[in-house]
Parts: C-alpha cells; sequence; structure tokens
C-alpha cells in the first residue's frame, strides 16, 4: 500500500513556514538556469535538452576550481565559461553538422556525463565545504542567500534586457521567431543560433556552479531532469504573467516572472514534501506538473473550438 | 543590372518526385525594369526568384546582379542587394516582433550586426512618417507585435521593409495571391508607387494575366522551367489577355493550363 495519503495530525505548519526560506533560495537559484531555458525554449524556439548536461558541469567546474584554491566568485565565473562551451557544441552538432536541435541536445548531454566525470576526477560527488570556503552562497546562510541571488537576478535580467534590444539580440529574436524572414532580412541564422545557445547555457552552467555552493557539493547527476524544471518554471512564469497582466507583459516583466515561477515552483516542491510525499517521487511530480502546463492552452483552445460544442450550436 | 545566365534547377534528383524546376532560364533585367513574370502552375515563376535569392544553390549557370557574381553567395548574403515580399504574409515579417523593430530589422540588412542599440530613437521618428505615407494608420501603432496585423497590413509592411533600404533589385513573389481583391488591389497600388518613387528595378511573379499586363514596363512568360516570351514597351501596352493566351499556344504548342490565371 502507498502511504500517499498523510497523517493530518502528524503535519506541523510550522515546519511548512521554516521550509520556505530554503525553498525561496533554492527557486532563486534554479531562476538562474530557468531564464537560460527562457531563452531558448521561448525566444529561440528550440528545445534544448543539452540543460541537464551543462548544470552539472557548471556545478563540477565550480567546486574543482574551489578546492584547487581558487576564490568562488572566479568558480561561478568560470561554470558560465564552462557551460557556454558546451552550448557551442550543441550549436555546432545542429548548425554545422544538420542534426535536429533536440538529438543535438541529447548528444551534448549524453557526451557531457563524461565530460563531467572527468572535471570531478572520476567521482561522481564532491564536496565543498562552506565551513572551509567563503562559497557566494549556501543553504547554511538561507537569508544572505536569498539576498545575493535576488541582487545577482537582477543584474542578470537587467543585461539581458540590454542584450536582446541590441542588434546581435534582435537577429536572436528574430530567428526565433521567423527564419525565412530573418534570412531575407541578411541576418545568419546559423550565427544567431549558436550565440543563443552559447547564452543561454552559459546562465544555465553559471546556475548549475551556485546550486553546488548552496548544496554544498557537486554531484554528477544533479542536472538529472533540469530540462523539465527550467520549463515548469518558464511555463508557470508565462501563466502567472498572463493571468495578473494579460499580454501586455514587456521582457522584463517576463524575465521576472521566469524567476517567480521558479520560486513558486520549489515551494510547491516544499509542500509535496511536507505533506510526506517521498522525494524520490518529485520527477514524476515535476513532470506531470509540466504535462498540465504544457496542455493547458492546448485543451483551452480545444474547449474553445470542439466539435461537441459545434453540435450544440456553439453553447 | 540583373543577368541570369543558363540557370538549371533539378529537385529531388533520383528519386521519382524528380522535377526540372528551372531548365536553362535566360533573362536580362535593365535599370528600372519593372518585369511581370506570369506563366502556368510549376513554370518555374517563383523558383527564378528563389534562384535569385539563393534560397538554395542553382546546379549550374550563373546569377549577376549588378555586375557582382552572386552564385556562390548564401541567401542571407544576397539579402543585402535584395528586397523581397512572399505569397504568405505570414513569411515575410516577425510576428513576434514590433512593427518598428521589424522595420528596424530591415534598416540594417547588408550591415553588421553587433552591440549598439537594435533601434534608435532617430529611426522611430522616420518609421513613424514612412508608415504614414502607406495610409493604413500603422503609425499610430508602431509598437503593436506585427502579429495582431491583417494580411494586407502586413503585405504593405512588408513591402516597405523590402525597400526601406534602396534595394538593387525588388523581388515580389506572388505577393498579393493570398490577399482578398481589395486589399490585393491596395497593395499592388502601394507597390506601384514605391516602384516608381524610388526608381526601382523589379521582378514581378503573379498568376493573374490581366495585372501581368497592367503593371510593369515588360512581360515574361515562363513554361517548363524556362523563359518563352518577353514583351515590352509598346508590344506590351497594348496586350490584352485574349493575346497572351494565343502567344502561350502558339509558342509551347499547348493549352494555358491555371485556372486561378484565367479566373482571377
Amino acid at each position: 500500500m502507498l502511504s500517499i495519503v498523510p497523517v493530518w495530525g502528524v503535519l506541523d505548519p510550522a515546519a511548512l513556514m521554516r521550509a520556505l526560506p530554503g525553498n525561496t533560495a533554492q527557486g532563486l537559484v534554479w531562476a538562474v538556469m530557468a531564464i537560460g531555458v527562457f531563452i531558448t525554449f521561448k525566444i529561440l524556439n528550440f528545445a534544448d535538452l543539452t540543460v541537464d548536461g551543462s548544470f552539472a558541469t557548471g556545478g563540477a567546474t565550480a567546486v574543482m576550481l574551489i578546492l584547487s584554491g581558487h576564490s568562488p566568485g572566479v568558480a561561478v565565473a568560470a561554470a558560465c565559461l564552462a557551460g557556454m562551451a558546451a552550448g557551442l557544441a550543441t550549436g555546432l552538432l545542429h548548425t554545422v553538422l544538420g542534426i535536429p536541435d533536440i538529438l543535438s541536445g541529447i548528444l551534448s548531454q549524453i557526451a557531457l556525463y563524461s565530460v563531467n566525470m572527468h572535471i570531478m576526477e572520476g567521482r561522481s560527488n564532491q564536496a565543498v565545504s562552506v565551513d572551509q570556503y567563503k562559497l557566494v552562497i549556501s543553504l547554511r546562510h538561507i537569508n544572505m542567500s536569498i539576498v545575493t541571488m535576488a541582487v545577482f537576478i537582477a543584474v542578470i535580467i537587467a543585461i539581458l534586457y540590454w542584450y536582446f534590444g541590441t542588434e546581435q539580440g534582435f537577429t536572436i529574436r528574430a530567428t526565433g521567431c521567423n527564419p525565412d524572414m530573418a534570412r531575407a532580412q541578411g541576418i545568419n541564422t546559423n550565427i544567431a543560433k549558436v550565440l543563443a545557445l552559447i547564452l543561454s547555457n552559459g546562465l544555465v552552467g553559471m546556475a548549475g556552479g551556485l546550486c553546488a555552493q548552496y548544496q554544498g557539493n557537486s554531484d554528477v547527476n544533479m542536472g538529472r531532469g533540469a530540462i523539465v524544471i527550467g520549463l515548469a518554471a518558464v511555463i508557470i512564469g508565462e501563466v502567472l504573467g498572463e493571468a495578473l497582466f494579460g499580454k501586455k507583459l514587456n521582457f522584463v516583466g517576463r524575465l521576472l516572472f521566469v524567476a517567480a515561477g521558479s520560486i513558486i515552483y520549489y515551494w510547491v516542491i516544499g509542500l509535496i514534501l511536507w505533506l510526506g510525499l517521498p522525494s524520490t517521487d518529485l520527477k514524476l511530480f515535476s513532470a506531470i506538473v509540466v504535462a498540465i502546463f504544457l496542455a493547458v492552452p492546448y485543451l483551452q483552445g480545444k474547449i474553445r473550438n470542439s466539435y461537441r460544442r459545434a453540435s450544440k450550436g456553439g453553447k | 543590372m540583373l543577368v541570369i545566365d543558363n540557370v538549371y534547377k533539378t529537385f529531388n534528383i533520383g528519386t521519382i518526385n524528380e522535377k526540372h524546376a528551372l531548365n536553362g532560364v535566360n533573362l536580362t533585367l535593365e535599370e528600372g525594369d519593372f518585369v511581370t513574370v506570369i506563366g502556368g502552375n510549376g513554370a518555374g515563376k517563383s523558383t527564378v526568384l528563389n534562384a535569385i535569392a539563393g534560397v538554395w544553390p542553382i546546379d549550374s549557370g550563373r546569377v549577376l546582379i549588378d555586375g557582382d557574381d552572386v552564385t556562390g553567395l548564401p541567401e542571407y548574403k544576397r539579402a543585402s542587394f535584395l528586397g523581397r515580399v512572399f505569397q504568405d504574409p505570414m513569411t515575410g515579417t516577425a510576428a513576434t516582433m514590433e512593427i518598428q523593430e521589424n522595420l528596424a530589422l530591415a534598416a540594417r540588412r547588408g550591415r553588421s550586426r553587433g552591440l549598439r542599440w537594435g533601434i534608435t530613437r532617430k529611426e522611430r521618428i522616420q518609421y513613424r512618417e514612412m508608415l504614414k505615407e502607406l495610409n493604413l494608420g500603422l503609425e499610430e501603432r508602431m509598437s503593436t507585435k506585427v502579429g495582431l496585423l491583417s494580411g494586407g497590413q502586413r503585405q504593405a509592411l512588408t513591402l516597405l521593409m523590402a525597400t526601406l533600404k534602396k534595394p538593387r533589385l525588388l523581388l515580389l513573389d506572388e505577393h498579393t495571391a493570398a490577399l482578398d481583391p481589395k486589399t490585393a488591389s491596395k497593395v499592388l497600388e502601394v507597390s506601384d508607387q514605391i516602384i516608381e518613387e524610388h526608381n526601382l528595378t523589379a521582378l514581378m511573379v503573379t498568376h493573374n494575366m490581366k495585372d501581368a499586363i497592367e503593371h510593369g514596363n515588360r512581360l515574361v512568360m515562363m513554361n517548363d522551367g524556362k523563359v518563352i516570351l518577353d514583351i515590352r514597351g509598346e508590344e506590351k501596352k497594348k496586350l490584352t489577355v485574349e493575346d497572351l493566351l494565343l502567344k502561350f499556344e502558339e509558342v509551347s504548342g499547348e493549352e494555358f493550363v491555371s485556372d486561378k490565371a484565367l479566373l482571377g
């Protein structure tokens, strides 16, 4: 018998509240990753599965650099660069070798598993203690981590707002929206795609580097299912943003809601853990959440535009 | 101005769908020519335009624009010489971007795009004036997403984008075919106006014989991947649809097969 139904008497509301700051901090760390997913999935219209690998690459790179005596801040920058390299690999597989988008991402992701094992010197897990190193963020200092991450995300959003307002940013947006039009306007769509993949995976790698510091270790499996969490954040943020502000939301607003989506996702995860669901069921839960949010717009359209409705004279 | 020299293109070589789309096309345009291209279904009209634009590499022959051999250049590099408007109003614009952003994209055709602003304040003022001239009220909707415009509005915008930076050659690929008759004639009117105003060299594919006769200074008819008729000057001015049909049968030895062309 699965004991999904909790024993209500055991549930302690105070415990849920105590978990809230931790979930918020984790949501903010993953928000950086979700913003990366937003760039490929929403702006470039490219379902990039590299992220499961590049997230762990970022974590591995950061932790190994810290262990070898580099500053945690430098480690985050290096994690970003490592992620960018992963994005470049996927971009080249797709544009130079003509491999379809999803498959190029999967190939990179699989290859990165081996790369990540090499970075971590053959061990699947490497710990980095906040007692020994001055880490950028840590679950031992949750409030400070929340503040740091909030500032960090504000800076990232500001930079992205600037970048997607530049001529180069325009080429990525046009390529994602209408590649035929982009080429007719003299845009090299291959370069635009590679640039977007580099940028996106740079953010994902950075998020991996931050996440490893936050949890105090880097694990070769830490990115497994990252794409689903990223998508969940993007979609929750979008649905929420449209519900509150309609279609009028500008670019900064949309990015803010992606970050909000990530935080909400981790609140819900916290709620579920609090209800007593085993943590091994979280992946199943994440998949269901994403499936529901992806399906809702489609089903809404179906309801508005169905044969059954037509047969009843449009009522 | 434009030289198409013995161009061949076959699609799906070695399959049952093999199609000899272009069979040695020769065509030379003079500066300021406005040529209408007509022909039956599958005659190669749009294929010629795509060969000029470099949508795919041709099998043999050469394409020269203003003396520059562009045969070896990919589509995005040729874009700096060309303005293009497509049959499907969705093709020419980026739906999720604003009207003014689409114009800004077009204004940078043929320039390297770096980290300067994608659109400047000065441009906005300039685009407002240009949109005013279209008389569609778009100047009040500069920051509207193009996806919210009607097909006719999108085609008019695409035309403006195609000619924002004076192209050496304007390619119109059945750009009114997807529009209702009233909108189509409005878009054609705008096309004429822009071509005349900027003294552009243009190639307009159409399936409508009447339009082909009424517009431009030269008419080219294609069949089976070749140019079979080239009528210009006084002769073109006197042309009627009946003349064209007769001439087609005379040259090709078959009947003109395009319901759309006859009914349109």
